[in-house]
């Protein structure tokens, strides 16, 4: 799910909102390093590894995990592992909200056949994003495993659906948002953030 | 956005949405599964009270790629030819059960007429509409014109406009609703319009569009222009003598093979050559230019539907 998303259920219209920061910038730089020594860990190495980031925050997640999993090994290149995934088209809420403009998806190599493929997400929540995205993979091919890494587990599933490689578990009530701010995308006053945020009304 | 109806009342802001939607769908047409689930269980009508071919095939393609269901309508072998009236189909429609409605129609604002009554509450996509507006040409024509225009910059084609690209439309710009609906979206998109065309065929009050106007053709290329739009000279609104025989319309208004040699001639690399369809050949242009490399009318039909695809996705999903 995308951070975006964390916000769709209502919180209420106080403006005397309370934030904390739950993660550091480099806090989460640890807990990236962590989870691509996980991924290679479960993978036994990088054979066949493919990262799919989520649009708007997966990517850029997926791409600092894969230069990670890069540095462990000379002869791999982070670009050939990332890739992105586009799961607008397949969501189950396409008929409420404002409509999206769907993103590119881009695949590395020539197709996702009989590769691991992790996708990347910044937090899981409902579970629906990624039940999108896992109908999204079956149009593109077929894997042979596919593996879930997010930076942050909020709880309150929806869907019977679970991360493999979790940053960090974050207890939070639903009136809370989960706000994840990343250099790539973000800019907090003017300034490229990394950070990890919950905001609740006060 | 809950109907298109028009380019005049489109935003930039929207205008950029939809093509870089459709940039998204055309990467879905080069897939293995060229198929979307995102209009599953919907219903889309397309309703024809005009002939058509790649324009009902267009539409028709882009609403099953998106898992619609979808049902053609032709006036000629309907009820209508036995009377019955815009405003009873509609409701029959409605009926049904009609998510969206396609119209293509002979008499100007038919569909907004369908879109302004409480006849249907489904969306309503004019898909040409006498000699008023066809919007959806336009866009595939500016998604043609931004993929071009974004090679020869060098850029990225997601979130670009036409700003400073030179377009130049010839012929029949009096009936043509094509001419119309490019005209008001090239220039909101950012793109400098001439339009080309005998006197007769100029509707009257041309001359307050925000375009440049020109009566001849060789003097508007030599300029270098960045695209050429020629538009099908509509013989069958013809109904008085607008000029006085085909070869002399040809020779005058024609893109032929002598016009096509010039561009070369002056070295003008990126002009390239576009038309709607259906194209007559030999009449407002030749073979030659048809199938020169310059042209883009296939882009332009492959374009369509994917264009089609965003539109009828953006209508149907959200709160509307």
């Amino acid at each position: 799910m995308s951070s975006a998303d964390s916000n769709e259920k209502p919180s209420g219209t106080s403006v005397s909102t309370t934030s904390r920061t739950v993660l550091t910038g480099s806090d989460i730089e640890r807990v990236l390093t962590r989870i691509a020594y996980e991924i290679i860990e479960a993978n036994k190495g990088t054979q066949d590894l493919i990262l799919l980031g989520i649009p708007t925050r997966g990517y850029p997640l997926a791409r600092r995990i894969a230069q990670r999993i890069a540095a462990t090994d000379p002869q791999l290149d982070a670009d050939a592992l990332v890739g992105q995934l586009d799961v607008t088209m397949y969501r189950d809420d396409l008929r409420h909200g404002t409509s999206r403009t769907p993103s590119p998806t881009r695949i590395p190599g020539a197709s996702i056949d009989g590769k691991v493929v992790v996708l990347v997400d910044d937090v899981l929540y409902s579970g629906r994003t990624i039940r999108a995205a896992l109908d999204a993979l079956a149009d593109l091919g077929r894997p042979r495993i596919v593996r879930l890494a997010v930076l942050v587990d909020r709880g309150h599933r929806e869907l019977p659906i679970r991360a493999d490689h979790v940053g960090k578990n974050l207890p939070t009530a639903t009136s809370e948002k989960v706000r994840v701010h990343l250099q790539e995308t973000d800019a907090v006053d003017g300034e490229r953030v990394n950070e990890v945020v919950i905001e609740g009304a006060a | 956005m809950k109907h298109l109806l028009s380019t005049h009342d489109l935003s930039r802001e929207d205008a950029v949405r939809i093509l870089d939607t459709a940039e998204q769908m055309a990467a879905v047409g080069t897939r293995e599964i060229k198929k979307l689930p995102a209009l599953r269980g919907r219903t889309v009508v397309n309703l024809f009270y005009e002939d058509s071919t790649r324009t009902r095939i267009s539409f028709e393609a882009a609403a099953k790629r998106l898992s619609a269901d979808v049902i053609n309508f032709a006036a000629k072998g309907s009820s209508v030819s036995k009377g019955e009236s815009l405003k009873d189909t509609a409701q029959t429609l409605e009926a049904i059960g009609a998510d969206a409605v396609v119209l293509r129609h002979w008499a100007s604002g038919a569909p907004a007429r369908l879109a302004a009554t409480d006849w249907i509450n489904a969306a309503v996509v004019n898909a040409g509409d006498g000699t008023h507006e066809h919007p959806t040409q336009a866009l595939l024509d500016a998604f043609t014109l931004r993929r071009h225009w974004s090679r020869v910059r060098g850029i990225e084609s997601t979130g670009a406009d036409l700003d400073g690209m030179r377009v130049v439309i010839v012929g029949d710009v009096l009936h043509s609703r094509v001419a119309r609906s490019n005209l008001w979206l090239l220039r909101t998109l950012g793109a400098e319009v001439t339009l080309v065309a005998p006197p007769t065929l100029l509707p009257v009050g041309a001359d307050a569009w925000p375009c440049a106007i020109s009566f001849d053709l060789d003097e508007t290329l030599s300029t270098g222009p960045d695209a050429v739009m020629m538009l099908r000279v509509q013989a069958e609104r013809m109904n008085a003598a607008f000029f006085p025989s085909v070869a002399e319309y040809s020779r005058r208004w024609g893109f032929d093979d002598v016009r096509l040699a010039a561009l070369d001639e002056h070295g003008f690399e990126h002009t390239a050559i576009l038309h709607p369809g259906p194209m007559n050949r030999g009449f407002e242009i030749s073979s030659g230019a048809a199938d020169s490399k310059r042209a883009l009318v296939l882009e332009q039909v492959a374009n369509g539907v994917s264009v089609r695809m965003a539109v009828l996705y953006l209508l149907l999903s959200g709160d509307n």
